[in-house]
């Protein structure tokens, strides 16, 4: 099994979940995270005194996936959350040693 | 809906006028409905001002970090409820004093009034009761205003204790100076409902609080940086403005003490033209300045001019409450980063808005409105110069010695991790993570310094030497 962890703007979030959804990807855990890559921050300004905020919010997007649909829903992923513009994010895909339900205790692809 | 509630309202209120009138007329003077009337407003208008310390307890929180709510919120309850106490103890007739000697006087502990003085026989526009309530809650709003600067690294024990003997033993001396009849009030000096006896008062308090306290952990760098600490909660900041703003209405209002249509009208509109005025000025001077619009100096800016027309609010006219207000909110940006600059730490702009504009709006009363003049200038400016002498030293004093014995701030990893758990063990907010992660590059560069700027590193090497 493939882990795919992929860091997106938040706004395509649920683009990035339709896509999924229309390939037979029904389970995703996200996380509000903060990052910059080249991205610059921005500079904020609190009574005179100015600051800049190098951290941007993304939205971190984990799924399971059998090996071989791994490319698939990575492509389907970048598409989703692509926009063009500097800041789009990154996509990792990694390999899996063991994965279980913890209702049932199924492991292997039934547990996906 | 209202207009019913009104209407019935008044029924009764007219129903009770006629028939608890008889008890409480007076010989001569004002008549037992005028009296009943007086009363009502000036218990209306206590009300109002307690009113503030609503606002006072949301602005601070709103403008201060979430880490800290709880605390900040806890000292404003201490604060008023204190206030209250000790005003009925010592304060109010270290205040009133009578006869004295126009510099300190003592009518005695506690609250006991004479038969005559809950009738009109004490005064045409309220009973002894309601002078005090109304009185106590102006001293407690002076001794609240402290606790903004101070905020978020001042041992709560150490607060307690200053805050308990300005608002019992400092205020009202000095109050008594002018409103009890003393010798400011001998000389001409004028201060309708407060901007020097209350505000310019808890303005130095708090200026000297911020100077023996020294600034928070990271606010400002030995490179002369200064960094934004910025407020947890903007609605609520907003909301205590205009809670403030409400309570005025009380608190200007009321200091016509009694329910005269002309004055008390007039005196409301003033307080509004000026608190719009402050806020439009403070606007626009942040917006100029900074190229963004400031919504906490426009917050500022409607507490600035409120400020301001306290002194005068009952003699300006429209033009002139405008002019004061918009001063004030001008003033109130330009102070707010001139503290800054000289790195004296106000996390909520109480030293800006209180003493600045409150020197200001005693100053005005020489330049604008009934009593404008060369002459009465010089009296407001003597009675500027003696509050703040008087206030200054006292206040200096007692953080002092607060400081030698007690300690007056709370260790760095304390106020690192927030005051709500090393003081209160209780967040404000528990289902939320509160310790934030921005600002955090300057924290880091202040904790690998090793000698922190200014007031704290004094604090720091008499912990060490000890």
């Amino acid at each position: 099994m493939k882990k795919i962890e992929a860091i997106i703007k938040p706004f395509k979030l649920d683009d990035v979940k339709e896509a999924l959804s229309s390939r037979d990807i029904q389970g995703m855990t996200i996380s509000e995270v903060k990052g910059f890559g080249r991205q610059k921050g921005h500079t904020e300004l609190y009574r005179g005194a100015e600051y800049t905020v190098d951290f941007l919010p993304k939205v971190k997007v984990e799924v399971l996936v059998d090996d071989d649909q791994a490319a698939d829903a990575a492509e389907a992923i970048i598409d989703a959350a692509k926009t063009g513009r500097i800041g789009d994010g990154k996509l990792f895909i990694s390999t899996i040693d063991e994965v279980v339900r913890i209702r049932t205790g199924e492991n292997g692809a039934s547990a996906v | 809906m209202f207009r019913l509630h009104f209407v019935s309202l008044g029924l009764v209120a007219g129903a009770l006028v006629a028939t608890a009138g008889q008890a409480f007329a007076a010989e001569e003077g004002v008549s037992a409905e005028m009296f009943t009337t007086n009363n009502l407003w000036m218990m209306i208008a206590a009300a109002f001002v307690f009113i503030m310390h609503l606002g006072f307890a949301t602005l601070e929180s709103g403008l201060t970090r979430a880490k800290n709510t709880t605390n900040i919120l806890f000292k404003n309850t201490f604060v008023v409820c204190a206030g209250i106490l000790t005003y009925a103890f010592v304060g109010f007739n270290l205040m009133y004093p009578g006869d004295f000697n126009g510099i300190i006087g003592f009518a005695g502990f506690g609250t006991f009034p004479a038969e005559a003085d809950i009738t009109s026989a004490y005064n045409d526009g309220y009973t002894y009761w309601t002078d005090f309530l109304f009185q106590a809650m102006f001293a407690a709003t002076a001794a609240t205003i402290v606790s903004g600067a101070v905020a978020e690294r001042i041992k709560l024990g150490s607060f307690m204790v200053f805050a308990a003997i300005f608002v019992a033993l400092v205020y009202p001396v000095l109050g008594s100076w002018k409103w009890g009849g003393g010798w400011l009030d001998g000389l001409g000096f004028y201060d309708f409902a407060g901007s020097t006896l209350v505000h310019s008062v808890g303005g130095w308090g708090a200026l000297a609080g911020a100077l023996l306290l020294g600034p928070r952990l990271g606010k400002y760098t030995r490179d002369g940086r200064i960094n934004a600490i910025p407020g947890s909660n903007m609605p609520m900041a907003t909301i205590g403005v205009f809670l403030l703003w409400l309570g005025w209405f009380g608190f200007n209002g009321g200091s016509v003490l009694n329910a005269d249509p002309a004055a008390v009208s007039l005196t409301l509109v003033t307080t509004c033209l000026a608190a719009s005025a402050g806020a439009l000025a403070a606007m626009f001077t942040s917006w100029g300045i900074s190229k963004k619009p400031d919504l906490s100096m426009a917050l500022n800016g409607v507490l600035a001019g409120l400020v301001g027309i306290t002194a005068g609010a009952d003699q300006m006219a429209m033009w002139s409450s405008v002019a004061i207000g918009a001063i004030a909110g001008v003033l109130v940006v330009y102070s707010v980063i001139f503290f800054d600059r000289v790195h004296i730490d106000d996390p909520v702009g109480a030293i800006s808005v209180h003493l600045v504009c409150g020197i200001w709006g005693t100053l005005a009363v020489g330049l604008f409105g009934a009593k404008a003049g060369l002459t009465q200038l010089g009296y407001q400016a003597t009675g500027v110069l003696a509050y703040g002498g008087a206030t200054f030293i006292s206040a200096l004093a007692i953080f002092a010695v607060v400081r030698a014995t007690m300690g007056l701030r709370v260790s760095p990893e304390e106020e690192m991790e927030g005051l709500d758990i090393s003081e209160h063990g209780m967040p404000a907010y528990a289902d939320f993570q509160t310790v934030s992660t921005l600002g955090g590059h300057a924290l880091a560069r202040v904790s690998e310094s090793r000698e922190p700027a200014g007031a704290y590193a004094a604090e720091l090497h008499l912990k060490e030497a000890r």
